[in-house]
């Protein structure tokens, strides 16, 4: 993986990521269909990376976004792959963003990835995303109040999907109320120049995905024209480096606690995680 | 001091909670889950007036006399491979005693497809008969008088299609449509919902169906134009107030689109039918039948205001269930076929096909055939069941789950109700939902051996002789190939594309698409151009699936 | 104990052929799950091209293909044929449904490594799966 990294450092294609957040059932797959069909017949070539979670217990899990594709299936200049979240608590499992980069190198034109919006994934597409899409629908139990927290500073898009059933108008209504009143900060903490647009869309019969391609082309122009968007692609390779480097140690620590009985049998008897931790990491690795 | 005599139900009770249960951790609940009792009395009996055959609501059947004044009629559904083929079996059936024709067709056919459509291909004649156009229809009944027999058609998406088949080679047999008596399954929302045989999306797969059962009112009056289905919903795992449930609420939205259509409700109320599943829980099954007669007749006469008689009576079609035959020591669904059969026939049965013991492989052999023929033939005349009106009615037990039956029913009217109706739950995937659940349930309990199926998670015996099946001759499929694109090249071009574009363009419209369809039928264009014509128009539909 | 560390066998369940019943392949979908295995269910109407087409974009393990209409000495070699003209003859291709003893013996001559018949527990095709992948993908 590591040559691998290093070989498409120098690979010319930095292709669009675009990410979509969203509640189960706010219909994103539908959404990220409608788009691909959309994006093909500009004839642009679409890789799609969708995350459901895995079970906490057995670790499985249905992967059941391809299926809301089945239009696009062999048709080679669209590429879907569906991924576990494999207990990642963001949603996004650490392999995405090396996945990303594949794909990019391999010369797709726009990349999408999804994620079921669980526990703090939203944060985990923003920061794999150049531009985060936040899907909504009537039905949301009880109405945008209920939206946790994180979601006005990491959306660059709104989408009020299933925008034909009663009560679109109040969503789109309430997030307008809530965008005006609370300034949303980006994630360094300045704040937003940028105003998310709020997009009512139909996915089921692919109407509003216009001007949702549209509001995310403008988007990314000002992420190039503001330096956005490089000052975010620098802050994530730092980010990045480091869940990597967290994910070594992780398996480092894991692996010497079941190797070595005696240093297990001292965590147990007198020592605590921190010490031990330190020790491990302290070691010469291999 | 007199010391007071227990009273006999409370002695019962107090006895039977003090006396041991078994121990083998085998569920005591219906195979769908509902909790019974060890004993009913008449305590349990509901408090209502009296019921009796062929009164409203027709909890007791509805003819007046029962199987005493007719038996049910005994209709295997059959056909594999080639029309002739078929066209032998029937001849074979019918000489031993079968009294209704049942066409089962060929995975082709039931998708609009012809033999020799590239996606057909390892699939003709597998599970029933392979029809591509009015030729192979005509092979099919040759020699088989159409207006002496009724006809039951097992097909939904092209149902249309093969009706008018049907009614073109009785116009080559002198037998005028007006004449002609039968059933077409034509029903295209438990597709959607079960078997999954859908081509056009659902609302112009509605106005198919509406098309048809209008056209049958005024040309086929004596044809059944709909068997609104439950077996399939059953056979994909529902429970048995589920198929209940969502067979009569598919039924009611096909009542709403033909009175939406301007149809008068009791010009084409009479001629809606049924068709469900006997399973192997006994008593479930006949309370199941029981309730489904009350409910519909009420429906009929109180919601959409019927006026005839006629219209608030449920006529049904049973079949045993498939799921419960096991391919291990098959000789067993003998018995589980008896037993199902006569749950079907003391629930009231109109007709009924009896499955053949070695189905779980593959087509029955002619020997499995008849066998389960005859085991309809013993339940009528050996068994005497057939004497009594209703026997079950006024048991405590079956008329309690009776009604808990029509309970659960009535709970999954309000909640498909809420969703916007049928057609709104079927694109939430609500039934679809609840059917995966519930066959998901039914496996884990299978796997905890917490219910049996004998020879397969208990009493199986290792090293089981072959059963013999019949297998299709390979050959056949590339015959059927070959007369297809004989009937192409033989007949009328002019008159055929005439009529395929006529329909196409009825299609884009409002017209009933009957006479298109009739026309197209005569002109020999195949069943796949037919829906091809159909489909430019309506496009076609893909499922949201949910696992 | 979850399989977070193993990367997880990866599993593409389909219908290949016209038939629509469904039961059986959500039955197992759900049991693989529960079983730890990542499946993807790719639906019905499956041509053997769009499976392996998706068990390569999808870098599954294992095909399980699900064929109740009489059709499976067709589609079942096809889907063979298909993974050794993609060059994929790697993944396991297993399978359930209506097919008869001589013909089971047949396709496992033709490279399909298992049939599961109707009435088999679903216990059974997980044991033969971790039998066959022990240590996960």
């Amino acid at each position: 993986m590591r040559d691998l990294e290093q070989e498409l450092r120098h690979a010319q294609k930095t292709p669009g990521v675009v990410g979509f957040t969203g509640a189960p059932g706010s219909g994103k797959s539908t959404l990220v269909d409608a788009l691909v069909h959309l994006l093909r017949k500009q004839d642009l070539s679409v890789a799609v990376l969708a995350t459901d979670p895995n079970s906490p217990y057995t670790g499985g899990a249905i992967l059941g976004d391809r299926i809301r594709m089945q239009r696009h299936a062999l048709d080679p200049k669209v590429f879907i792959r569906s991924m576990g979240a494999r207990g990642h608590l963001g949603g996004l499992s650490l392999a995405s963003r090396e996945a990303i980069r594949l794909l990019g190198a391999f010369g797709f034109d726009q990349v999408v990835v999804e994620t079921v919006g669980v526990g703090q994934s939203e944060l985990e597409v923003a920061a794999v995303a150049d531009t985060t899409v936040v899907v909504l629908t009537p039905n949301q139990g009880d109405g945008v109040q209920m939206i946790k927290a994180g979601i006005l500073e990491i959306a660059d898009v709104f989408v009020v999907n299933k925008a034909d059933i009663e009560g679109h108008m109040r969503v789109v209504t309430e997030l307008r109320t809530m965008l005006s009143l609370a300034a949303p900060r980006s994630l360094g903490g300045e704040p937003r120049a940028w105003k998310p647009p709020i997009i009512t869309t139909v996915a089921s019969r692919e109407e509003g995905i216009g001007e949702l391609w549209a509001a995310v082309l403008e988007h990314r122009r000002h992420l190039e024209s503001s330096g956005l968007g490089r000052r975010l692609h620098e802050q994530r390779l730092k980010d990045e480096t480091a869940e990597v480097a967290a994910e070594l140690a992780r398996e480092r620590v894991r692996r010497a606690l079941d190797e070595d009985p005696g240093l297990a049998a001292r965590l147990f008897d007198e020592r605590t995680p921190y010490n031990t931790a330190e020790e491990i990491l302290d070691r010469k690795p291999g | 001091m007199k010391v007071r005599a227990r009273d006999s139900k409370q002695a019962w009770k107090e006895d039977f909670e003090a006396s041991a249960a078994r121990d083998d951790g085998i569920e005591t609940s219906t195979i769908s889950g509902v909790p019974l009792k060890p004993l009913y009395t008449g305590d349990d009996l509901p408090r209502r007036e009296e019921e009796l055959p062929g009164q409203f609501p027709y909890t007791r059947g509805i003819h007046t006399s029962g199987y005493r004044g007719r038996l049910w009629t005994m209709r295997q559904f059959s056909g594999f491979a080639t029309a002739e083929e078929t066209n032998r079996r029937y001849k074979y059936l019918l000489a031993n005693g079968q009294t209704g024709l049942s066409v089962a067709f060929d995975m082709p056919t039931l998708m609009g497809q012809d033999s020799d459509a590239p996606t057909s291909r390892g699939e003709i004649g597998h599970c029933g008969v392979a029809i591509d156009s009015l030729a192979d229809m005509e092979t099919l009944f040759d020699g088989i008088p159409l207006g002496d027999i009724t006809t039951s058609m097992t097909i939904n998406s092209p149902a249309a299609i093969l009706l008018c088949m049907y009614i073109a080679v009785a116009e080559k047999q002198g037998v005028s449509a007006s004449g002609l008596g039968g059933t077409l399954q034509n029903d295209i929302l438990k597709e959607f919902i079960a078997q999954k045989e859908f081509i056009f999306p659902p609302a112009p797969s509605m106005r198919l169906v509406v098309d048809s059962i209008e056209y049958c009112a005024k040309e086929v009056p004596k044809w059944n134009t709909i068997s609104i289905s439950g077996y399939h919903i059953r056979e994909a795992g529902s429970t048995a107030a589920q198929e209940l449930a969502f067979t009569l609420a598919d039924g009611m939205a096909y009542v709403d689109a033909c009175l939406e259509r301007g149809m008068h409700i009791d010009d084409f109320a009479s001629r809606l039918s049924f068709f469900f599943d006997a399973h192997i829980d006994f008593f479930e099954e006949i309370a199941k039948f029981r309730a489904a007669r009350r409910i519909w007749a009420r429906w009929m006469k109180e919601r959409y205001g019927a006026q005839q008689e006629r219209s608030w009576k449920l006529r049904f079609h049973t079949q045993t269930a498939g799921v419960s035959l096991t391919a291990q020591q098959p000789e067993l669904n003998i018995a589980r076929t008896a037993i199902e059969a006569l749950a079907a026939v003391l629930g009231g049965t109109q007709s009924l096909h009896t499955n053949a013991m070695d189905e779980v492989l593959a087509l029955p052999t002619d020997k499995a055939a008849r066998l389960a023929l005859r085991t309809q033939q013993l339940l009528a005349y050996e068994t005497g069941v057939a004497n009594t009106i209703d026997p079950l009615g006024g048991s405590y037990f079956v008329e309690a789950l009776t009604d808990e039956m029509e309970r659960q029913a009535e709970v999954y009217f309000k909640r498909i109700e809420e969703l916007g109706g049928v057609i709104p739950a079927i694109e939430a995937s609500f039934f679809q939902k609840e059917i995966a659940d519930a066959a998901f349930r039914y496996q884990q309990e299978l796997e905890q051996k917490r219910r049996l199926m004998v020879g397969v998670n208990e009493f199986t015996v290792n090293d089981e002789p072959p059963i013999e099946i019949l297998r299709i001759d390979p050959k056949l499929e590339s015959e059927q190939v070959a007369r297809v694109r004989e009937v192409r090249k033989k007949r009328d071009q002019a008159r055929c594309s005439n009529a395929l574009s006529r329909l196409k363009k009825a299609a884009a419209g409002t017209d009933n698409l009957m006479p298109y369809i009739l026309e197209a039928v005569r002109a020999y264009a195949t069943e796949g151009e037919i829906m091809q014509s159909m489909i430019d128009v309506f496009g076609t539909y893909t499922e949201q699936a949910v696992v | 104990m979850p399989q977070t560390a193993v990367r997880p066998v990866r599993i593409i369940v389909a219908k290949v052929g016209l038939d629509g019943h469904d039961r059986g392949v959500k039955v197992v979908a759900r049991a693989l799950r529960d079983a730890g295995y990542e499946v993807i269910y790719t639906g019905l109407r499956q041509t053997p091209e769009m499976v392996v087409d998706a068990a390569l974009q999808e870098d599954a393990q294992v095909i399980g293909l699900s064929i109740h209409s009489g059709a499976h000495m067709t589609l079942f070699p096809a889907v063979v044929a298909e993974l050794k003209r993609r060059k994929a003859t790697d993944i396991t291709v297993f399978g359930g449904g209506i097919i008869p003893d001589d013909d089971i013996v047949a396709l496992k001559k033709q490279g399909v490594a298992e049939i599961f018949t109707p009435g088999t527990p679903l216990q059974t095709i997980v044991e033969w799966l971790k039998k066959r992948f022990p240590e996960g993908a």
